[in-house]
């Protein structure tokens, strides 16, 4: 296999990963709806922590995505 | 397809050499002065009128304070004043750059691992200070958590260290990648419609499709290019909170 090839198939294993995050991302939100529908007047206080753990939650996902980026374009 | 890379290009405007260092003023040096003319002449302009009942540009001005001392002090808590200067410089800086990104054809400074690492590194390198100047030797404590048993404790204090010495890494990647990434696609899908169009027939008239999604993923990146900001300032308030209050 020459390595032009072999970098397209690597992209698309690192491009994996991002569905794993997306089930993160799901997962968080999830979670803070049901937490949020059981409570709703402590919702508005933690929506600070929930972008935060969106943001860290994506990043790893974006990391995936980099890494694929990376080896289509460099 | 063009090169989605290309938007990430340094052109030196003036070149300029110091002692055989390369210190010329590039188009990502543009941008950081634009960012930071901006700003300060936004903030000067909106709080010369000084007025008890703010106008619309003063709003802007004083939300945005309130907004930062708001997370500085849920974060951080008592002697969070002696950071707001700093805290707050960083994530208008961070915004700025992220926003001017946004425009079509303007250089995203924050796109750039060199100047994100630099960030994080001054935070970094801050947090250490801060912490040995404010606790003295008690600012290990950071790195022993407290109920620990003895047995695994060794074990826990490699973790500790091992995580403090990776925040600059995860914390310039973040920014960096989120940034890259987001302009990479919008690019990537711009290029689509290039290709749909230029396949000709039946198949030109699904370009439009790609547009949309183009403009949805811009609504999305300036949402991202907000978050990142956030994020950045917010872990760079807890870093700070673990200089100032170790071993909680």
């Amino acid at each position: 296999m020459d390595a032009a090839s072999a970098k397209l198939i690597g992209a698309g294993l690192a491009a994996i990963g991002m569905g794993f995050a997306a089930i993160g991302v799901g997962n968080l939100f999830g979670q803070f709806l049901q937490g949020a529908l059981r409570n709703p007047s402590a919702a508005d206080g933690q929506f600070g922590r929930l972008i935060l753990g969106f943001a860290v939650t994506e990043a790893l996902g974006i990391f995936a995505l980099l890494i694929a980026f990376l080896l289509l374009f460099t | 397809m063009p090169d989605p890379i290309h938007q990430f290009d340094i052109n030196r405007i003036i070149p300029i050499k110091i002692f055989g260092w390369d210190a010329s003023f590039t188009n990502s040096s543009l941008f950081m002065v634009v960012a930071a003319v901006l700003t300060v002449g936004f903030i000067m302009v909106s709080m010369s009128g000084r007025s008890l009942v703010p106008n619309r540009m003063q709003s802007v001005s004083e939300i945005s304070y309130e907004f930062i001392a708001n997370m500085m002090r849920d974060a951080i808590g008592d002697g969070w004043q002696k950071f707001f200067p700093y805290v707050f410089t960083l994530f208008i800086f961070i915004f700025v750059c992220n926003m001017l990104g946004m425009i079509p054809g303007f250089f995203t400074v924050t796109s750039h691992i060199a100047v994100t690492a630099a960030l994080a590194l001054l935070v970094f390198t801050s947090v250490i200070i801060i912490g040995f100047a404010h606790n003295g030797l008690g600012f290990l404590k950071l790195f022993v958590p407290e109920g620990v048993p003895a047995a695994i404790l060794p074990l826990v204090v490699v973790i500790e260290i091992i995580s403090f010495l990776s925040r600059p890494l995860s914390h310039s990647i973040r920014l960096f990648a989120n940034m890259l990434a987001g302009h990479i696609t919008l690019k990537v899908f711009g290029g689509f419609v290039v290709m749909l169009l230029s396949a000709g027939g039946a198949v030109s008239f699904l370009a439009p499709l790609p547009i949309v999604a183009a403009v949805a993923l811009t609504s999305l990146e300036v949402l991202v290019a907000f978050l990142q900001a956030y994020v950045f300032t917010m872990l760079t308030c807890m870093y700070l909170s673990d200089a100032l209050h170790p071993g909680h």
